[in-house]
């Protein structure tokens, strides 16, 4: 076909992992950048963006519990019309690997797949008989619905801003097998600034390099700054942060007094959860650039 | 204890939409003011300009008077004022600066005048309403590119920039990078004023420009988060933003440029 099909595009998930602690309109802005940037290309199709935010067990500095960082997530997505928050990983007891919340969405994907077809099948098994019969008989008027034959996954993107992507330099942080498995079978959506060096970062390491067309980078047009670590800073001080997190967000954080000097005292002097799994492990392939 | 002087903010300028980088302004303005122990930000004062400046791209003063209505529907002190956009020709910021401030005059006289028609009503309140009531001031909110302005020939009368920060005051808000401190230094006038403008540093960059987000709807890009879901809604309603608007007083002279040549 010499037209270009809408439904051949690609279609992608995008997973955002991380703290969320808590979520900024600089988050929310990361998915609605990247959607942009994939349907400016043409090639492919953003179905779904999740927001996935880590369990009580990575013990980062000023963490506070899963279930208030879920429920503000959920909040600040609530007028999206396709972000949504997961908190499966956020349940989880353990810390875990990225690269395993990205397997287990992937699968989760495979499967909600397998079920749709099978849901589908119940009220349309003779549409879905005829189309297999109108195949065969080369029928032209129905040839649109022809195309998606077999329906290919959904791709799972992990959507990063270029910090993260630079934290893959930290020792002991992730374990080289893990970014390979990310950028080779799933793919990264990496948000940077304008001179930002994510670029020569690629560049200095061996893996990202092998899989930079796996790697998305894409260019943020509106400088956005909005931190975490800032937000629960002017909390602290008693600053106001109308209009650099949704306005039910904050609402939920006076309500609740979620921040205050204690809150970022939680976890102090506690190594984080893969940092020391990692370095307790015997032997784990650590460092980016070999 | 001693009362606080309140404080009027006013922000001039196109909201050609209105960001939330325009609401983050007064919000780091009262911050800033509050944190000196001498001022209490009783009210913030959007006051789009009207059509006849003659800014390129500038869609229609009542479509902008409604964006920045809807971006402050939940805000509980900051406010439009369609005072200035409703005037048949530009007018001057210290003009606008004049109107407000006689406004708020006004609205003080006649407080006071009430409160001493029932004196024993008052004086039951809390300890800040038996003081002398202190008349408020009336500043001047702007980013740092405003200061900037202040240098471009032609643009601004030095009468004005004197009585602006003279018998006014500023308060700019200035990006991490950019020193506004130095301009204010490099000018005879700023700086025999300087003790009227107030500087304050925004540490988390959020710079918002609505020219970037006009580009963006043109474009088919989404502005979600970096201007309220309720603008983008009537943006999309009333098609306000198009490849034709964008030209709207392409080639003209600003009104303030064109007056200054004129004579």
């Amino acid at each position: 076909m010499a037209m270009e099909d809408p439904d051949r595009k690609t279609e992608v998930v995008l997973l955002a992992c991380g703290s969320f602690n808590p979520i900024t309109n600089m988050h929310l802005r990361l998915f609605e950048l990247a959607k942009d940037y994939f349907h400016e290309t043409g090639k492919y199709k953003v179905i779904k963006g999740i927001i996935s935010p880590v369990g009580d067990a990575y013990k980062k500095k000023g963490l506070i519990s899963a279930n208030h960082r879920v429920t503000m997530a959920k909040l600040a997505t609530k007028n999206s019309d396709w972000v949504e928050v997961d908190d499966w990983e956020s349940c989880q007891s353990e810390w875990l690997e990225t690269l395993k919340v990205l397997r287990y969405h992937h699968q989760k994907l495979l499967s909600a797949d397998v079920t749709n077809s099978l849901q589908d099948a119940v009220p349309i098994t003779k549409l879905g008989r005829k189309r297999k019969q109108e195949q065969n008989r080369h029928e032209p008027i129905k040839k649109k619905n022809q195309s998606p034959v077999v329906k290919s996954v959904p791709q799972v993107k992990l959507l990063c801003g270029s910090d993260m992507l630079e934290s893959f330099g930290v020792p002991n942080l992730w374990k080289l097998e893990d970014i390979t498995e990310i950028v080779e079978k799933h793919g990264l959506v990496c948000i940077s600034r304008a001179g930002n060096n994510v670029q020569k970062f690629i560049y200095e390491s061996d893996i990202l390099w092998r899989h930079k067309n796996n790697i998305h980078l894409v260019e943020e047009w509106i400088t956005n700054d909005i931190s975490s670590t800032k937000i629960r800073r002017a909390l602290r001080r008693g600053q106001s942060i109308r209009y650099l997190v949704p306005d039910v967000v904050r609402t939920y954080i006076e309500k609740n007094r979620l921040y205050s000097a204690e809150s970022e005292d939680r976890n102090a002097g506690l190594v984080l959860a893969p940092l020391q799994k990692h370095a307790s492990e015997p032997r784990s392939s650590q460092a980016l650039n070999n | 204890m001693r009362s606080r002087i309140p404080v009027i903010l006013l922000a001039c300028g196109s909201f050609n939409p209105t960001t939330n980088m325009h609401m983050r302004l007064f919000e780091l303005a009262r911050d800033h003011l509050h944190q000196t122990g001498r001022y209490q930000v009783i009210e913030g004062i959007m006051s789009p300009v009207s059509d006849s400046y003659g800014k390129k791209g500038l869609v229609s003063a009542r479509h902008r008077v409604a964006m920045a209505r809807l971006a402050l529907e939940t805000s509980d002190w900051i406010r439009v004022d369609p005072w200035e956009s409703q005037q048949d020709t530009w007018t001057e910021t210290v003009k606008v600066l004049r109107h407000h401030y006689n406004e708020a005059l006004r609205t003080f006289q006649s407080k006071e005048f009430t409160r001493n028609k029932h004196p024993t009503e008052s004086s039951t309140g809390d300890s800040l309403s038996c003081q002398q009531p202190v008349i408020p001031e009336l500043k001047l909110l702007c980013g740092a590119d405003f200061l900037q302005t202040f240098k471009t020939p032609n643009l601004w009368k030095e009468e004005d920039i004197k009585e602006i920060v003279g018998k006014f005051g500023l308060v700019c808000i200035s990006r991490a990078g950019s020193d506004p401190s130095q301009l204010i230094q490099e000018s005879d006038l700023l700086s025999k004023f300087q003790h009227n403008i107030f500087l304050v540093r925004e540490w988390i960059q959020n710079e918002v420009s609505a020219t970037q987000i006009r580009s963006a709807l043109c474009r088919g890009l989404s502005v979600k988060y970096l201007i309220p879901d309720s603008v983008i809604a009537y943006i999309a309603q009333h098609n306000v933003y198009t490849a034709e608007s964008e030209r709207r007083n392409q080639g003209h002279l600003l009104q303030p440029l064109r007056l200054k040549t004129q004579q």
